[in-house]
């Protein structure tokens, strides 16, 4: 009883901590800026709209590098990078995966427009990437075969 | 909590490379345990980086992002000594915050 009474203490003087220091409070600004609305879209279309873009148009200053062929699905290296000036937004696309957003970058001024990262693959599909250069909207796509799916169980 | 990063950030003339590698599950919310019962999402939304007070990272995650993302990028602007730092936020409202210095 004594013991469960000092551990809620405990709990308790934590979370006041961390509410004054301020972590609580931006964990939720941080959560509010997330697109829920693009990361749910099943297509490219429907992503790109909800960004607030138009249809992107073909370009080939956008570089993605990837595997032809990932024989993990769960674990696909995937870089993206732009030589368009003005760089403003990158992304992410797997055509086939159940939502098609992956990952989204804002790129601040000073940043590169190069990144890379590590992506699930249900199945071989096209991958798009997506930028947003000067408030044009352009894209590259790569098709990447896939041996074992990654998003099953 | 979470569990710590791992924050590699190096100088190369003036662009400064970043590589994190980060500890989450990263669930999609789509698989089904051994009963059949819906495994609920749990994946990192949001990331941010910061070095002296400057925004050089600003992502945002699905759950089709592999399980213990890696993520690299580039930004100007840094020095030898200077300290880059990362804060993840995930759907449940857990965050981490950790810190690397630019070798």
């Amino acid at each position: 009883m004594n013991h469960k009474r000092r551990d809620m203490m405990r709990i308790t003087s934590v979370l006041s901590l961390a509410i004054s220091a301020g972590l609580l409070k931006t964990s939720a600004a941080f959560a509010a800026d997330w697109n829920a609305k693009a990361f749910e879209a099943k297509n490219m279309e429907e992503v790109v709209k909800a960004l607030g873009g138009s249809a992107p148009t073909i370009s080939k200053d956008i570089m993605i590098t990837a595997p032809d062929i990932a024989e993990n699905g769960a674990v696909v290296p995937v870089s993206v990078s732009s030589s368009v000036p003005k760089t403003q937004y990158m992304a992410i696309l797997v055509e086939k995966n159940p939502s098609a957003l992956s990952a989204g970058f804002n790129i601040p001024a000073d940043s590169e427009p190069s990144v890379s990262t590590r992506i699930k693959m249900g199945s071989t599909s096209k991958v798009h990437a997506l930028v947003k250069a000067d408030g044009k909207w352009l894209i590259a796509t790569k098709e990447i075969k896939v041996t074992l799916g990654g998003c099953g169980g | 909590m979470g569990e710590p990063m791992r924050i590699r950030a190096a100088v190369t003339g003036d662009v400064v490379e970043v590589k994190v590698l980060m500890r989450h599950d990263m669930e999609t919310g789509l698989r089904k345990d051994a009963a059949g019962k819906a495994i609920p999402g749990h994946y990192i939304q949001s990331l941010v980086g910061k070095c002296k007070d400057k925004l050089v990272l600003d992502a945002q995650f699905g759950p089709s992002v592999s399980k213990d993302p890696f993520l690299s990028f580039k930004f100007k602007g840094g020095a030898k000594g200077d300290k880059v730092i990362i804060t993840w936020t995930d759907n449940k409202g857990d965050s981490r915050t950790d810190e690397g210095t630019i070798v």
